[in-house]
This record gives structure tokens, sequence and C-alpha cells, in this order.
């Protein structure tokens, strides 16, 4: 039982996490597309600021969680998946220092050189952390020992592939809605066509992702056991038509809700389509860690538990107040502050 | 070199430069709590006006802080697999427990800090950088449970058949007072290195009589801090010393190079340890039961010596016994430094020869943290949980091909990330704060 709790918490937090920092990403993404010149990217940055640095914690958190509630799964996870992380890693570190360093001096190629490593900071985890996912979504060459008999080319299947394409559009999407929500004018306006234009790719390349996991992973077994279980993909289909719906009506707030709804969607009908396995080996079934096999004892997971049911909820309230307090579109009084 | 070296050689680079970072942070954020406290209590404008130039500084150097500290976390999983699975039910949940409780508070109210100066009130704008100062050291105090628990593991057993260290006491290992006194010295250390770094940069302008008045604010606020704290931190490096006296005696044996097994200890003022055969040459100042009195505080106590540990469970001596009298040396030195800025406090304007000093000594409470931090770790070795797992099987299994290159590019990046942070820093602590009235 609290293995299953974890199991589900556990998910939770990577769909909390895609749902935060996945606009930062799109944001990120769109920078070089989106921006006419520099007050629009100094838009785009402060459309950011208050925001990326709580909602990469998230990522922290489930790193942590996946350590403490479950660390034969983080152990073989991360040494199995060890360039793709450690790619994922860097590229996270030149966004923070990207969306830190840009603004903080003058000079046409100080600021390029930034805003590159917020373009590729943004792209690369979000292609990497998608393509990472759908392999674990279809499995890894694991043997019963933990040790991964592949390459960083392994993950780079067909599968894997197109999850990856399917994070990537899924945070451009969530990202324009957000910049349209946080900018004014023309900027406003090229960021809320950029969400329409997108959409359709998105729709499109989600319905091959469906199709295409019916073949490549045991994912919808769960599903056809279980129908009410169906409930999570709908939601994840739900919520993008309600984005399209909304994008139309220009009700920005309406739309990037909707969006996250897609994101959480999305994740959790990965995660609790695995379920109970956590890690599925492709060379045998008997080798995949599952959420009983890998788990601490009962004991961590106990004290672990009471933690999370006081400080997540704690979390929740103050980053919610952070989003409401800067929930206001970015100003020209907000760009001559920034320099203080 | 093999993996094992080589992902010691990556977790030892990722940590010590995250670490260059990370106690400027935790006591920075406390001197400009400070400083915006005395704006919101007195309302004189030189305070806020401090608060801002040292949070630009501040800023920078938390940033680094933060990217560096996320590739840590992850490191457990991608090199130390083995000692993950191992001990992941303990040390796994400490660092869990400290991303819900205080990472998520630190880097959220950061950013209110950072951007909320037009949209809070000034105490709700103070009380954000005192969030951030509180849960930066209570997020030191999580890591350093969960480092102490590699030092001396308590409140556990080994499961026999899955062959893991699993938790039974969760309370001993939160409470244990070697951790206790871990968390005191490290942040006490820390706070101190905050206070060189504002007196350092402050000499750099109070000896060129810029901004006097608002450096000798600055300077004085920090003087008072760092002797304080460096009081504090020599006296938890006592303290220290003892818990590891008794509870790691390979770890004191190496420290100070000490061989034979012997009542009455002397403590050597100066050698240079000669590990191959197993002696030290040129020992110069010898005092009689120093080392024991030091240790243990009782001249008759005992003391192991290097002889009377098996060869592959010593750690590396050369190097844990020279970052010791570094360490210690320093900290001396800091006593010295604070203690004569104290009676200087009122005429520093007048002694460019003591504002020089200070201005140079920026980087000596870093060496001293470094040294620190070697003694911890490497007097750790061959142990990565002290006498129960090695460093040795504790590595993932993975290829040199993946960590060579990975070991690389961290050097390259933290490389190209240091030079552009304290390029930056360096152009805003000489630039100086915004005059004032200017906006605000």
């Amino acid at each position: 039982m609290l293995e299953t709790i974890w199991f589900v918490l556990w998910g939770v937090l990577w769909a909390v996490y895609f749902m935060l920092d996945g606009f930062d990403f799109g944001v990120g993404m769109l920078m070089p597309f989106l921006a006419r010149n520099d007050e629009e990217k100094r838009v785009m940055y402060q459309s950011l600021g208050p925001f990326w640095d709580g909602n990469e914690v998230w990522l922290i958190t489930a790193g942590g969680v996946t350590f403490a509630a479950f660390p034969l799964m983080y152990a073989v996870m991360f040494s199995s998946l060890y360039s793709a992380l450690m790619l994922v890693l860097f590229a996270l570190i030149f966004r923070a220092v990207s969306l830190e360093f840009r603004n903080q001096k003058e000079g046409p190629r100080w600021r390029a050189a930034w805003d590159l490593g917020t373009f590729l900071g943004s792209l690369l985890p979000a292609l990497l952390l998608g393509i990472a996912f759908g392999n674990i979504f279809q499995g890894i060459p694991i043997d019963g020992e933990g040790v991964y008999h592949g390459t960083l080319l392994t993950l780079l299947n067909p599968y894997g592939l197109l999850t990856g394409v399917v994070f990537v559009l899924l945070f451009l999407v969530h990202g324009a809605i957000w910049q349209a929500i946080k900018a004014e004018g023309d900027l406003h306006q090229r960021s809320l066509s950029a969400a329409k234009k997108i959409w359709p790719v998105l729709l499109l390349v989600a319905v091959v992702f469906l199709g295409a996991t019916r073949f490549a992973t045991g994912l919808w077994n769960n599903y056809l056991k279980e129908p009410l279980l169906l409930a999570i993909p709908l939601l994840a289909v739900a919520g993008l038509l309600l984005t399209r719906i909304f994008l139309a009506q220009a009700s920005c707030w309406k739309a990037w809700f909707a969006s996250c709804v897609t994101i959480v969607g999305c994740t959790l009908f990965g995660v609790v389509g695995l379920y109970p396995t956590m890690l599925p080996s492709s060379l045998n079934t008997d080798y995949s860690l599952t959420a009983f096999n890998s788990a601490s004892t009962p004991l961590t997971l106990k004290i672990m538990l009471v933690v999370a049911l006081i400080f997540v909820p704690i979390v929740i309230a103050y980053q919610t107040w952070v989003f409401v307090l800067f929930k206001d579109k970015v100003t020209k009084e907000d760009l001559a502050h920034e320099a203080y | 070199m093999d993996v094992l070296m080589l992902s010691r050689l990556q977790f030892a680079a990722a940590t010590m430069f995250h670490f260059l970072f990370v106690p400027l942070t935790l006591g920075l954020s406390i001197l400009i709590a400070i400083m915006e406290t005395q704006y919101v209590r007195t309302g004189d404008e030189d305070y806020i006006r401090m608060a801002k130039f040292w949070g630009k500084l501040f800023l920078i150097n938390f940033a680094v802080g933060v990217v560096t500290g996320i590739t840590l976390e992850f490191q457990f999983g991608t090199n130390w697999s083995r000692y993950s699975a191992y001990v992941g039910d303990i040390f796994g949940s400490l660092l869990a427990i400290e991303a819900t409780v205080t990472f998520f508070l630190e880097s959220t109210f950061i950013a209110v800090w950072h951007f909320g100066w037009k949209r809070l009130s000034p105490k709700l704008h103070c009380l954000s950088i005192w969030l951030v100062a509180f849960a930066g050291s209570l997020s030191g105090v999580w890591i350093l449970i969960a480092n102490t628990w590699m030092q001396y593991p308590v409140g556990y057993t080994i499961n026999e058949v899955s062959g893991r260290a699993e938790m039974t006491d969760f309370m001993a290992v939160v409470t244990q007072p070697f951790a206790f006194i871990q968390i005191l010295h490290t942040l006490t250390a820390a706070y101190c290195l905050a206070g060189f770094f504002v007196m350092g940069v402050s000499a750099y302008h109070l000896l060129r009589k810029q901004n006097t008045r608002f450096f000798g604010k600055s300077f004085r606020l920090a003087l008072y801090f760092a002797l304080i704290f460096s009081i504090g931190a020599a006296l938890m490096g006592d303290f220290s010393g003892q818990q590891v006296a008794s509870k790691q005696p390979s770890k004191l044996a190496a420290l100070e190079s000490h061989w034979e097994t012997q009542t009455n200890a002397p403590f050597v003022m100066f050698f240079i340890p000669d590990e191959e055969n197993e002696r030290n040459l040129y020992e110069f100042g010898s005092i009689p039961g120093g080392l024991s009195l030091l240790a243990f505080h009782s001249t008759k106590a005992e003391v192991t010596g290097l002889k009377d540990i098996p060869p592959d469970e010593r750690p590396p001596v050369a190097l844990t016994f020279v970052a010791f009298r570094i360490m210690v040396l320093l900290g001396g030195l800091f006593l010295l430094l604070t203690g004569v800025g104290w009676l200087l406090r009122n005429k520093l304007e007048d002694n460019p020869w003591y504002l020089r000093i200070m201005l140079f000594a920026i980087p000596l409470p870093y060496v001293a943290i470094q040294s620190g931090w070697i003694v911890t770790e490497v007097g750790r070795q061959p142990w990565i949980v002290y006498k129960l797992m090695k460093t040795s099987d504790a590595v993932s299994p993975i290829a040199t091909s993946q960590v060579l290159p990975s070991l690389i590019a961290f050097i390259l990046v933290y490389s190209l990330l240091g030079c552009v942070a304290y390029y930056l820093i360096f152009q805003f602590a000489r630039k100086g704060p915004a005059p004032a009235k200017a906006g605000d």
C-alpha cells in the first residue's frame, strides 16, 4: 500500500515538474522566434524570472523522492541513462545561468551568447527528458543486476524520439500561452498565434504517439484491465481540446490551465500505465524494477509520507501565492527596474 | 584511469566547485537580511542601498550555487549507484526531506525578494530575505546530517536478505551529536567566510575613499559578524575534533600523521609525513601529551596510531594532514584578523595597512573551508560509509567511455561558469552601489 502511494506521488511529482518547468522550456525554445528586439527578449526573460527557480526544485524533489522511496530504481535508472542525464544537467546549468546572467550586462555579443544558452538549455532538457520517459515506458536493456546493456544511441529509438517530440510540442504550446499571458501588444499577439499554429502539430503527433504506445509499450494493458482509469488519458485529451477552444476565445489563463491539465494527464497516463513497474527490462520482464522490489522500508516510506503530507501543501500554498503576486503582464516599468 | 578514480575526481570537482558558492550564500543572505531589517527599523536609506548592492552580488553567487547543487544530487545515482541502492533508505530520505522542506522555500523566496521590491511592503520584502537565509542554513542542516551519517552511521540495520542498510531509528539519525557539531562548525565557518567577503570588498572601496560611509557601515557589520563566527568556528572545530577522535580513529591518525598507538600522545608542530616507511621526517616542536589532550581532553588518553589500522583501511595521510594544518592555521589567523579589526573598529580609514590585509584576505576563508572538506571527505577514505561500505564497492557499473567525457565536460563547463560568475561579481563589487536617491 505504502509503495503504491509513493508510486502515485512519484508520478505526480514528475507531472507537476513538467507542468511548471514546461512553460519555462517553451518560452526558452520560442525566444529566437517570438522576440523581434532586445526589449521583447527582456520581456520574455522577465516572464520567467520569478518562477523558473522554484519550478526547477520540483525536479530536484522528484529526483530526491526517487532516491528516498525507490533507491534501486534511482540507482539503476540514473546509471543506465548516464550520458543522457549528464546532457540534461549541463543543459539545465546553461539555461539557469543564461536566465540569470543575460541581462546583467549590456552588449550584443554577451547577450547573444546567453540567448543561445537559453534556447539550447530549454530545447535539450525538454527533448531528452521526453526521450528518457519514452524509454522508461517501453523498457530498457537492464539485466538482473541492474546493469545497463546499451549506449546513448540505444535510447534514440523511434518511440523514444517520438516521446521526445511530444514533450517538446507540449512545452512549446504551454510556453507560448504563458508568454501570451505575460506580454502586451505585438509580442502578446505573436505568442497567441504561435500557440494556435503549433497546436495542430501537437494534436497530430499526440494521436500518433497514443497509437504507437499500443505497439511499443504495455502501457495500455492497465487501462484495458481497469477501464475506469481511462479517465486519465481522456482528461489529457479534454485538456488538449479545451486548450484550443480557449485559445480561440483568447482566454489565455484558461487555455494555460487546460494546457496544464494536458501535461499532467499525459505524464500520469504513462506512469499509471506502467504500474506497478517503474523501469521495465527489455531483456526479461523478471529483471524489471517495480514499486515493490525497489522500494525503501515501510519505516522510511512512512516518515517521508508524513513529511510530504505536511510540507507539500505548504509549498503549493506559497508557490501559488508567488504566481498570484507576479500574475500581471511584464511592463516597461518592470524592465527599467530590473537593473536596479 | 578506471571508473572509480574518474568518478571520485568528478564528484570531488563538482562538490568543491559547488562549495565555492554555497558558504557565501549562507552567510551573505543573513547579512543582507540584517541590513534590510535595519532599514525597516530605522528608515536609514543607506541600509536599503546596502541590501541592494550586496544583494546583486548575492544573486550571481546564488545562481551558480543552485545549478551546481543539482548535479551533485544526481551524481549519487549516475556514478554511485551501488551506494545509492545500499543507503537510499536513509541517505536518500534525508536528501528528499532537504528538497521538500528547505529548497523550495529558498528558491521560491529568493525570486520574491529579487522581483518583489515594488510589489511587497518593506516588512514583507524583508521577511522574504529572512526566509531565504533561514532556508539556506536549514538546508545545510539536512545535508550535513546526511554527510555525518556517512562519517558515523547510526540508527540502521543491515538487511540480511537484500544486503542493504535500512533505517531503524530516524530520530537517532537526525539527533546524533556528531551531526550537530558538524552543522555548527560548517555553518559558523560559512558565516565567517561571508563576513570576510564583505569586509574585503568594503576595504577595497575604503582604501579608495569611495562611498566611505556606506562601506564603513558594511565593513563594521561584517566585522562583528565574522568576529563572532570565527570564534564559533574555532570552538566547534575543537568539538568536531573530539568527535572525530572518538568516532573515526583512522581519520584522527591521518590528520595528525600519527603512527604509533600510545597514551600521552604528543602534538607535533611541524614534520613531513613519510607514508611509505610509516613514519614522519623532521619532527619539530613536540608537545608531550598534546595530541591526547586536544583529541580527548586528557593527556592519559590513548590515541590509535596508523600502524594499528590495516593498510587497506588507512586514508591518504599526506593530503589529510596538510589540509588539516592549513584549516587550523587559517582559523587562527581569522581570530587574529577579526580581533585586530575589533580594536581598530572606529579608525578603520586611518589604518590602510589593515584594510589592505583584509582585501587580500578574501580568498583565505575559501581555502580554509575547502581544506576542511578535504579533511572530512579524504579522511573518511577508503570508506564511503565509515566501516560499512568501501568507496570502491560503491561505484556504478558503467564504462570509462561514459565517465571520461562527463568529467571533461564538468571541468570545461565549470571553469567557464566560474570565470563568468567571478567576472560579474568582481565587476559589480568594484563598481560599488548605485548612487543614493536614484530611483529607489
